[in-house]
C-alpha cells in the first residue's frame, strides 16, 4: 500500500515538475519566435520587460488573466469553457511520454508513438467544440476548416511514423532513440553520430513530416484557421481572457511537441551530435533543448517568410503530393530493409 | 497546374524555400532599422510642425498684436482670439487666446499668416495628456510654451528662413 502510493506521489511530483518547465520554456519559445520575426523583418522585437525583454510572454500571461472572461449569450456555456481547457490538456498531457533524456520520460510506455498521435488528433476536439460553442458562424466556419486541415495532414504524418517504426522496431520513444545510435555513420566505422540519425537516411520523409508538422499545429503557412491578417482570430473570435489564453498555450505546448518529436524520431533525441569526448560530457537533456529550439527556430522561420496558403492549395498539398510521396516511401522503406536483411530485429 | 518536370523538381527539393531562407538568414543578421523610442529619437527637420507656443520679444513683450489672422485662416477653425482695446503705444494685444489642440489639424497655416513670428508650431509633439480639457490650451500655456521652447523654435526659424 506504501509502494503504491509512494510510487503515485513521485509520478505527480515528476509531472508537476515537467509541467512547470514546459510551461517555463514555452513561454521563452514565445519570447524567442517573437525574436526571430522580428530579425528577419529588420525589427528589435520585445525588449522592454526585463532584460532584452525576456520576460515579456509572463506580462502577456498577466495580461491575459487579469481580463474579464467574456461568454457571449448564445453560446453553450459549458462547453465553451471545457474547450480551450481540452485543448490545453491534451496539449501537456502528451509530454508524458516524451522522453527528454535517457530514461527522463513520465511513463515509458511501449506505444509512446501511438499516444501522442492519438494526442494529436484529439487536439482537433478542442476546436470543434470551440467553434460550435461560440454560436457564432464564422467561429464554426473556421473551425472545420482546421477539423479538415488537421485530419488531411495527420494521414501523411502517420505514414511518417510508419516509415520510421519500420527502421527502430519499436513502437517505444526511448527504443526509437535508441535505434539511432546505430546507421550509416556507423557502417562507415565512424562513433555514433549525427549521420546515424533518421534524418540522413529518412530525408523526404523528415521534411514532410516538419510541414506536416506545421499544418497539423495550425501554423503559418497553414493559418488559415487564424489569418491574423484576413480573419480575427478564428475559432476563437469570441474567447477572451483566459479561455483564450490556454487555447494559445495549448498551440504552442503542441508546437513545441511537435519539436520534440520531431527531434526523438529524426535527431536522434538525447543523443550528442558526434559519441566523443567533448560532446559526450555534456548531459542528454542540453541536447535534446539543443534540437528542440533548432526545430523550433525552423518554425519560426518559416512563419517569417513563406506566405499563406490559399485552402485549395493546403488540401492538394496533402492530398495529392505529400500522401502519394510517403506512401512510396513507406513502400521503398520496407522493400529496402526486407532486400538487404537490415530489418531490425 | 503545369507539369513540366523542372518546376516539380524544383518544388520537391524546395529551391524557393531554400534561397528564401538564405535571404532571411541575410536579413537576420542586418542591422535593426527600429529606434528605441523612448530612449533613441529621428531627427526632426526645423519645418517641424508639433505643439503651438506664443513668442515673445527678447524684452518680454508679447508678439502677438491681434491681428486675428490665423484665426481667419484656420482651416479647422481651433483658434479663437479676444483683442483688448488699442494702448498707449498705438498697438493692440489678445486678451484671449485658445487653440483647441483636439480640433487642429497641424497645418502650420497660423504660423505663415502670422506677420510677427508670434504664433509658431515648435518641434515638441509628446504633449500627450490624460484628459480632453487639458488640451483646450489657453493663452497662458501657449506663452509658457513659448517660454519653455524659444531656443529651439528661434534656432528652426533662423534655419529655416533661407528658404521662406
Amino acid at each position: 500500500m506504501a509502494e503504491i502510493f509512494f510510487t503515485l506521489a513521485l509520478i505527480v511530483l515528476e509531472s508537476l515538475g515537467l509541467l512547470v518547465a514546459l510551461l517555463i520554456s514555452v513561454s521563452f519559445l514565445i519570447y524567442f519566435d517573437r525574436k526571430v520575426w522580428a530579425a528577419v523583418m529588420m525589427r528589435r522585437g520585445p525588449n522592454v520587460v526585463g532584460p532584452w525583454g525576456v520576460l515579456q510572454s509572463f506580462a502577456d500571461l498577466l495580461k491575459f488573466v487579469f481580463k474579464e472572461v467574456i461568454i457571449p449569450d448564445g453560446a453553450n456555456k459549458v462547453v465553451f469553457v471545457i474547450a480551450p481547457i481540452v485543448t490545453s490538456l491534451l496539449a501537456l498531457s502528451a509530454w508524458s511520454v516524451m522522453p527528454i533524456s535517457e530514461g527522463w520520460s513520465i511513463s515509458n510506455i511501449n506505444v509512446g508513438v501511438l499516444f501522442l498521435f492519438a494526442i494529436s488528433s484529439l487536439m482537433v476536439y478542442g476546436i470543434i467544440m470551440g467553434g460550435w460553442a461560440s454560436n457564432s458562424k464564422y467561429p464554426f466556419l473556421s473551425a472545420l476548416r482546421s477539423a479538415a486541415q488537421m485530419v488531411s495532414y495527420e494521414v501523411s504524418i502517420g505514414f511518417v511514423i510508419i516509415t520510421v517504426l519500420l527502421c527502430a522496431g519499436s513502437l517505444n520513444l526511448t527504443d526509437i532513440v535508441h535505434a539511432q545510435n546505430h546507421g550509416l555513420g556507423t557502417k562507415l566505422g565512424l562513433p555514433p553520430s549525427f549521420l546515424d540519425w533518421y534524418w540522413l537516411p529518412l530525408f523526404p520523409m523528415f521534411i514532410i513530416f516538419f510541414i506536416s508538422a506545421l499544418a497539423e499545429t495550425n501554423r503559418p503557412p497553414f493559418d488559415l484557421v487564424e489569418a491574423e491578417s484576413e480573419l480575427v482570430a478564428g475559432f476563437m473570435v469570441e474567447y477572451s481572457s483566459t479561455p483564450y489564453l490556454l487555447f494559445m498555450l495549448g498551440e504552442y505546448v503542441a508546437i513545441t511537441t511537435m519539436c520534440a518529436l520531431t527531434t526523438t524520431l529524426f535527431l536522434g533525441g538525447w543523443s550528442p551530435i558526434i559519441a566523443i569526448a567533448p560532446f559526450t560530457w555534456v548531459p542528454g537533456v542540453i541536447w535534446f533543448l539543443i534540437k528542440v529550439v533548432l526545430v523550433f527556430f525552423m518554425f519560426a522561420m518559416v512563419k517569417t517568410i513563406v506566405p499563406r496558403y490559399r485552402y485549395d492549395q493546403l488540401m492538394r498539398l496533402g492530398w495529392k503530393v505529400f500522401l502519394p510521396i510517403s506512401l512510396a516511401w513507406v513502400v521503398i522503406t520496407a522493400g529496402v530493409l526486407v532486400s538487404m536483411g537490415w530489418l531490425p530485429s | 497546374m503545369s507539369l513540366s518536370l523542372t518546376g516539380v523538381g524544383r518544388q520537391l527539393f524546395l529551391k524557393e524555400f531554400v534561397s528564401a531562407f538564405l535571404l532571411a538568414m541575410k536579413y537576420f543578421f542586418a542591422p535593426k532599422v527600429t529606434l528605441n523610442y523612448p530612449h533613441e529619437k529621428g531627427m526632426l527637420s526645423p519645418r517641424f510642425r508639433g505643439e503651438h507656443a506664443l513668442r515673445r520679444y527678447p524684452n518680454g513683450e508679447e508678439r502677438c498684436i491681434a491681428c486675428k489672422l490665423c484665426e481667419a485662416i484656420c482651416p479647422a477653425q481651433a483658434i479663437t482670439i479676444e483683442a483688448g482695446p488699442r494702448r498707449n503705444d498705438g498697438t493692440r494685444r489678445t486678451t484671449r487666446y485658445d487653440i483647441d489642440m483636439t480640433k487642429c489639424i497641424y497645418c502650420g497655416f497660423c504660423q505663415e499668416a502670422c506677420p510677427v513670428d508670434a504664433i509658431v508650431e515648435g518641434p515638441n509633439f509628446e504633449y500627450a495628456v490624460e484628459t480632453r480639457e487639458e488640451l483646450m490650451f489657453d493663452k497662458a500655456k501657449l506663452l509658457d510654451n513659448g517660454d519653455r521652447w524659444e531656443r529651439e523654435i528661434a534656432r528652426n526659424l533662423a534655419l529655416d528662413a533661407p528658404y521662406r
